[in-house]
């Protein structure tokens, strides 16, 4: 392999990247990115630097003067993947020929249907998102968050720590049912009220309505307005695949891939919040969207990708997130969906310090801690031994 | 300065002790027998690396995953920035000692800010 693309230049991108050159690949090596940034870390986006704690220069990924001898194509979107000559198109008009392709382009926010063209309402993806959301914020008043997971919480927070009058409106019964269970999701969301933000749940939204092209308030379906200086909308992320339909390259809720990040494709790999992954732990092809993963699996993609396939890279660890919220930790690993118990273990749900294990027929499958660093540490490497080597606890 | 950390019998291969400096150290005893110390915080935020993961000779934070090579201090993985500070470590008669580094510690925006009176560092760890 004498050349390779990474398409992407966040962080599976850049961990691609990286994991090339670790793994001994001295080719040329062309980084695409659609942003002009140079690589930076989103989780901060919702949390510190939202908050103004945390300044521009400490997102960027990249350490003091490193080199990873690549060509980097920063503000260059690609719009076509030929499967046959292994070229990326750009918008630009070039082309970017190489032997293998990393497929890196990430997710996208979710727009409101509807919401569009009134100043004062957000998504929250990019850098420019959320300097665009720190200067609204910054006027005070009332914010309202659609959506009640991780990062509509978190922008949540955020937004009460900085004065502002805030409430979350969900369409669910229950938010965070889907990542943490409805008994957690319940738990964790308490944190809204704990704290006086507003949260509403089972109802949703029916309409923006505004004046002089920025938004006013918020109508629910239950006939109920809700005045806002601000909207934040926190419907989640679709991944950034358009631009491979009719690649050849196979989609399913993003690029569907094998348990090392193979597509159909020899020679292109996808990694990051863009590939589905087939999980062996779950036996269906899931989308990662967790920092940790974008961060860890692009080595096994590569050593897939350098060898051609004939390398078994080591499998994944299950799958990881953490949230901040109120100044409360929450961590969260393994899989809640397959569980049919889910128990606390340490503390008590009262005191906001907890740590919750998920069961399938006695096996646990996930864990989760809320302020539990330490336990939940033991318990995540528990859930990431190889299956014979577990014990019940830690 | 050396200070009497903990017995070598005490700390297990593969564990990791947190010593009530100010600010903490943590001494890692690694499966391969070797024993090192560095500053128990995370150079991004306030979390303690002694409830890191310890693979090796590397450290990976519990809460960003930032991973922190033993011997040197060096960031081996994102996001963390900067290194963590390194101390030398002595096993004598069965007891780790740790010799303070009078280097600078690279201490988290948050804990410094808490260090100089400023808010209190968020997040109570249990
Ligand atoms: C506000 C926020 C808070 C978060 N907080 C947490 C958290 O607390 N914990 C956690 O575990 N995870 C968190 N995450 C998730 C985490 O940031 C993502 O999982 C991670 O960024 C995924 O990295 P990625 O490189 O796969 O994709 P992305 O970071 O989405 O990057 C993809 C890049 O590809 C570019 N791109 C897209 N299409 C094209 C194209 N056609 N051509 C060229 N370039 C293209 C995009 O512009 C983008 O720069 C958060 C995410 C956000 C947005
Ligand atoms: S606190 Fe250690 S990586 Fe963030």
């Amino acid at each position: 392999m004498r050349s390779v693309a990474v398409v992407g230049a966040s962080l599976a991108g850049l961990s691609a990247a990286r994991a090339l050159r670790a793994q001994g690949y001295d080719g040329r090596l062309v980084i695409v990115g659609e942003e002009t940034h140079r690589p930076y870390d989103r989780p901060p986006l919702s949390k510190e630097f939202l908050s103004g704690r945390t300044a521009e220069s400490e997102l960027l990924l990249e350490a003091d003067g490193e080199d990873l001898g690549a060509q980097w194509l920063l503000g260059a979107r690609a719009v076509g993947l030929d499967r046959a000559d292994r070229a990326v198109r750009l918008a630009d008009g070039r082309t970017v020929r190489a032997d293998g392709i990393v497929l890196a382009t990430g997710a996208a926010a979710r727009t409101l249907q509807g919401g569009h063209g009134l100043g004062g309402v957000h998504v929250l993806r990019t850098l420019d998102d959320a300097r665009a959301l720190r200067a609204d914020l910054a006027r005070g008043g009332q914010l309202v968050v659609i959506g009640g997971g991780f990062i509509g919480a978190e922008v949540a927070s955020t937004a009460h720590e900085l004065g502002l009058d805030v409430t979350v409106v969900e369409a669910a019964p229950t938010p965070l049912a889907g990542p943490l269970g409805t008994a957690m999701g319940e738990l964790v969301s308490a944190l809204h009220a704990d704290h006086g933000v507003r949260l509403l749940c089972g109802v949703g939204v029916q309409a923006l309505s505004g004046s002089r092209g920025r938004v006013t308030a918020v109508l629910l379906e239950d006939g109920r307005s809700l005045p806002a200086d601000t909207v934040v909308a926190g419907v989640g992320a679709r991944p950034c695949v358009e631009w491979l339909e009719g690649s050849g390259v196979a989609l399913d809720n993003g690029v569907r891939c094998d348990a090392a990040g193979a597509t159909n494709i020899p020679g292109v790999v996808a990694v990051g919040d863009c590939a589905a992954w087939y999980d062996p732990a779950v036996g269906a092809h899931r989308r990662v969207e967790h920092w940790t993963g974008a961060r860890e699996r692009p080595a096994a993609a590569v050593t897939a990708l350098l060898s051609g396939g004939a390398a078994v890279p080591e499998p994944p660890r299950p799958p990881y997130f953490w949230s901040d919220q109120y100044g409360v930790r929450i961590q969260f690993a393994g899989h809640a969906a397959g569980a049919d118990s889910v128990t606390i273990e340490e503390g008590a749900a009262d005191d906001r310090s907890f740590l919750a294990v998920y069961r399938q027929a006695d096996r646990p499958v996930a864990v989760l801690g809320v302020n539990r660093t330490r336990p939940f540490m033991r318990w995540r490497r528990q859930l990431a031994a190889p299956a014979g080597q577990r014990i019940g606890a830690p | 300065m050396m200070i009497p950390a903990c017995p070598l019998a005490d700390l297990p291969r593969g564990e990791a002790f947190r010593l009530q400096t100010d600010p903490p150290v943590a001494v890692f005893h690694t499966e391969d027998g070797e024993v090192y110390a560095i500053d128990d915080t995370c150079t991004h935020q306030d979390a303690s690396l002694a409830d890191g993961w310890l693979e090796g000779c590397e450290v990976e934070c519990p809460l960003h995953a930032s991973k922190f090579d033993l011997r040197t201090g060096g960031v081996d993985a994102p996001p963390a920035r900067l290194s963590v500070r390194t101390h030398q470590v002595l096993v004598e008669d069965g007891m780790i000692y740790v010799k303070l580094s009078d280097a600078p510690p690279n201490l988290p925006p948050s804990c410094a800010a808490a260090r100089l009176g400023g808010i209190a560092a968020t997040g109570g760890v249990a």
